[in-house]
């Protein structure tokens, strides 16, 4: 077991774990934050994404350990009351069907639209590529992410 | 969590007479839930029956019955409640019930939520919307009949009075329960307010917050968790295992056998290990040593040369009309094909899990994400010998069904292990046992023959299935009815059926047979229109004008969703490009009626998904967002699923994760224009109906584009990329 200090959505956290627990699971089973989902185990399907310096990664396959000292963002962080752009988009285009996935896409579409503020179809296909979603709704993803970055650019303006 | 309303003595007020609907369908009696029959005030809060609950403070509850699993029925359920009691659903909470047989049916399946629960639900609503215009007619001592209900209010417009729905309730519950034939009923499309509309699923806040909500978010004090091994090859049983050893691992508090039981569904043979964390788990399993018991050999290759070898035997009439054999030797043209589909896996992205809670007093409970609760119960209460009310089943949100949960052999694990080390537990499938203990969509061969006149028109079908089972039983999932389209509406047909024995587990998978089938029969009538030199949508609007016997479906609905995806996609109208192609199909299942036209984009044998046109009568539409949720959504199932196989190899699945198993990624994903027919029919449901035409309408355009029949699948057997 090794003692590690996380810095989870602002808060430090001492956790007792195997050297070899993935975040994931400290996550999970350590803290409780159950809003990061395990699908794959193997870092291909997405579900498991959290936000680590604000660069979406896949956390059943990341030591907790390695985290120390980083800025780690879970679904649980990224706005509470639901009122983050990408948060709101994805209610208003009602993009979740059974729901599982969509943290990971969540987190990966607000990492996104903080380094591309107007994304095309293809910078989001690509982006959001790494995160699977057996119910298909890759369609509403698409438009989701598009009114988000205008709800962001509006909310720009009136700042 | 509010509880569900209690039974209550039955005294008069709270029988209802055994009515009979407009639709005929019985309310009450013959053990069916009677949606109206509590009509009381406990402690201030009313509760006119199962599904509504109004409190002083105007604070509206609606139960939904079934459990979510992204078909969206927690949000339509309520809807179709609100519409009848005439509220805002702004002011609408939505609980989950739990599993309670008073709700009858709660179980998703067959895509009957929808249309079991119209009666139900509806008579719920405008039962307790009854019983208040009655209240505020009563309160003012005016006929009931010149007051109306709209937005949680009663008003009476001679006089101009309006009284909150609130404020009504200690009197509404002094009334008696209206008959249900004296209730006025929504039933078509023009009657309503919020069905129809666009409305955000009511869980959303939670999902996009990361609060707990599926099964496997469940936190009990004192709980662990729990991994359970069993043979990667179907039947295997431990003859022993290295479980001291694994007791002594870092985290590990228990590990165990389990002997399990002969039920193929229910408890089978393994090692339970149990840690403070599944990670501690999963690790001790890796050190795991098991002798098996096994003698399973089951290979794909071994299936194939099966099926080879049953293709010249002539197999089992199943359905037979006119004279095959004659039309076929009249006919001017004979097309001949066959198709084959592999088997599938449901992978969810949520693998099995179940938390269970045993308590010395004998009661269980769990916290499950399962598709059919009561058959889990049952189980349980089979393989631990407890009776079935001694067991209390939560309804957790599910990360993704489609069938695969209404197997639920993870709570009868769950169960064994928590009682067991007297402790509450969670039991997680890694994402490999998911995928090597699935009850798998069997494959299967087509041998199709068809035979045209000389106007172009289909005489003849002759159909030769070989499909999975033995001693003239299909396998869970394998079968194919020979009423099904296009019986009757060709005057010679005749379906045979021959078996491939297989010891591999299988199951419904969403749309069973017809997901599957579907793709076979709207890709082969593709080949015989364009043999035939006709028109792919004509030739098919031509099956639909004729009938020589039963057809199992409206064929009016069935040509009215093809003219319209046709026409949305300028089907003869609209040029595409020479690296592009068009295709279309149909398919009828479940009520409800779909066609797509697709529009692909080809390199070479890459090809992408462009965009897809799609026309849907599935009656009047409940919740819009959740209607076309399913046909987006069930677009890129049935185009994922067609690009996958499980294969079986020494009596064991090859694939065992999404790296293997490789379900379609954002970029594969095609834009969706979605059009519905909202007929005054009664709703079907839609979970499944949108699979089956998605991959023969991807087919035909690929042909169209191409050159290449698709006769095989997953696409790369087919030499096609995605």
């Amino acid at each position: 077991m090794s003692n590690v200090t996380l810095k989870i959505n602002g808060e430090a956290y001492a956790v007792d774990a195997p050297s070899d627990m993935p975040l994931l699971w400290a996550l999970r089973d350590k803290l409780n934050l159950t809003g990061t989902k395990y699908s794959c185990g193997i870092g291909t399907c997405g579900s498991c994404t959290v936000l680590v310096n604000g660069v979406p990664m896949r956390s059943c396959v990341m030591p907790a350990i390695s985290m120390a000292g980083m800025e780690i963002t879970t679904i649980e962080g990224l706005d509470p009351a639901g009122e983050h752009p990408v948060q709101k988009a994805w209610n208003d285009e009602d993009v979740p069907q059974c729901g599982y996935c969509q943290a990971g896409q969540i987190l990966t579409a607000s990492a996104l639209l903080e380094q591309n503020p107007n994304p095309s179809n293809e910078d989001i296909d690509s982006a959001m590529a790494g995160v699977l979603c057996r119910c298909g709704t890759y369609h509403r993803i698409r438009k989701a992410i598009k009114r988000a970055a205008n709800y962001a650019a509006e909310a720009g303006g009136e700042s | 969590m509010k509880p569900v309303p209690q039974p209550t003595s039955m005294d008069r007020r709270s029988f209802l007479k055994v009515s009979m609907l407009a639709s005929g369908a019985l309310i009450v009696g013959c053990g069916r839930f009677d949606p109206v029959q509590a009509n009381e005030v406990q402690g201030g809060t009313w509760i006119p029956n199962l599904y509504v609950r109004i409190d002083t403070d105007g604070k509206i509850t609606i139960v939904s019955k079934n459990p979510e699993a992204g078909q969206g029925v927690k949000t339509a359920f309520p809807m179709v409640v609100a519409e009848c009691l005439n509220v805002d659903w702004k002011t609408v909470s939505v609980e989950q019930a739990p599993l309670d047989d008073r709700y009858g049916r709660q179980a998703i399946g067959g895509s009957r939520g929808t249309p079991d629960g119209w009666d139900d639900l509806r008579v719920a609503g405008a039962a307790a919307c009854h019983l208040l215009v009655a209240a505020a007619a009563k309160e003012w001592g005016v006929s009931p009949d010149d007051c109306s209900a709209e937005n949680g209010t009663v008003g009476h417009k001679a006089s101009g009075r309006s009284a909150r729905y609130e404020t009504l309730l200690e009197t509404a519950a002094g009334l008696p329960v209206p008959d249900v034939p004296d209730l006025k009923l929504k039933s078509r499309p023009a009657d309503f307010s919020l069905l129809g509309t666009f409305v955000p699923g009511v869980d959303n806040h939670k999902i996009l917050t990361g609060q707990p909500l599926f099964g496997c978010d469940t936190r009990l004090e004192g709980m662990l968790y729990a991994v359970f091994a069993k043979c990667p090859i179907f039947e295997g049983k431990v003859r022993s295992a290295n479980v001291e050893e694994i007791r002594n691992l870092p985290g590990v508090t228990h590990a165990f056998v389990v002997e399990g039981t002969d039920d193929l569904r229910g408890l089978r043979s393994g090692v339970a290990i149990v840690a403070n964390t599944w990670w501690e788990a999963n690790s001790a399993r890796k050190r795991l040593r098991v002798d098996w018991d096994t003698n399973q050999s089951d290979s794909s290759v071994d299936y194939e040369k099966q099926a080879e070898e049953l293709r010249a035997e002539t197999g089992e009439t199943l359905g037979t009309a006119g004279d095959v054999d004659k039309a076929l030797g009249s006919a001017s043209q004979v097309v001949e094909a066959s198709y084959y589909y592999p088997f599938v896996s449901h992978a969810n992205m949520e693998p099995q899990n179940c938390t269970a809670l045993y308590r010395e007093s004998g009661e269980i409970e769990f916290w499950a994400p399962t598709q059919n609760p009561k058959s889990g119960r049952q189980l349980i209460a089979k393989t631990l010998g407890i009776p079935e009310d001694r067991i209390h089943v939560n309804l957790m949100r599910i990360g993704g069904g489609f069938g695969r949960r209404l197997r639920s052999e993870f709570m009868a694990e769950a169960a064994w292990i928590s009682r067991e080390i007297r402790r509450p537990v969670q039991l997680q499938w890694s994402r490999e046992d998911d995928m090597r203990h699935d009850y798998y969509r069997p494959a299967a061969w087509h041998h199709f023959k068809a035979g045209v006149d000389d106007s172009g028109r289909m005489i003849a079908f002759d159909h030769h299935f070989i499909t999975f089972g033995a001693d003239g039983k299909t396998v869970n999932g394998a079968n194919l009815s020979p009423k099904h389209y296009p019986a009757g509406l060709v005057p010679n047909f005749r379906l045979r059926q021959s078996l491939v024995e297989s010891n591999v587990p299988t199951g419904p998978w969403r749309s069973p047979g017809h997901s599957a089938y579907g793709w076979a029969y709207q890709s082969f009538f593709d080949e015989v229109a364009l043999a035939a030199e006709r028109d792919p949508l004509k030739f098919r609007l031509d099956l639909l004008s004729r009938y020589f016997g039963d057809v199992q479906m409206d064929r009016q609905r069935a040509s009215n969703v093809l003219k319209l995806a046709a026409e949305k996609a300028g089907w003869g109208s609209r040029k595409v490009g020479d690296d592009r192609g068009l295709g279309i199909a149909f398919h009828y299942d479940h009520g409800a009626y779909v066609a797509y036209v697709v529009e692909v984009v080809a390199d070479g044998s890459s090809v992408k998904v462009d965009k897809v046109f799609a026309a849907v009568d599935c009656g009047p539409v409940i919740n819009l967002s959740g209607a076309k949720n399913q046909v987006e959504g069930g677009i890129v199932d049935g185009l994922s699923t067609a690009n996958l196989e499980i294969t079986f190899a020494n009596g064991a699945a090859q694939q065992s994760n999404f790296s293997d198993y490789e379900l379609l990624r954002i970029g594969q994903a095609p834009e969706v224009e979605c059009h519905f027919i909202q007929s005054d029919n009664s709703p079907s449901g839609l979970g499944e109906p949108p699979i089956a035409p998605a991959a023969p309408a991807v087919c035909n355009a690929i042909f169209a584009a191409t050159g290449t029949r698709v006769r095989k699948l997953p696409f790369s057997r087919s030499g096609i990329s995605l």
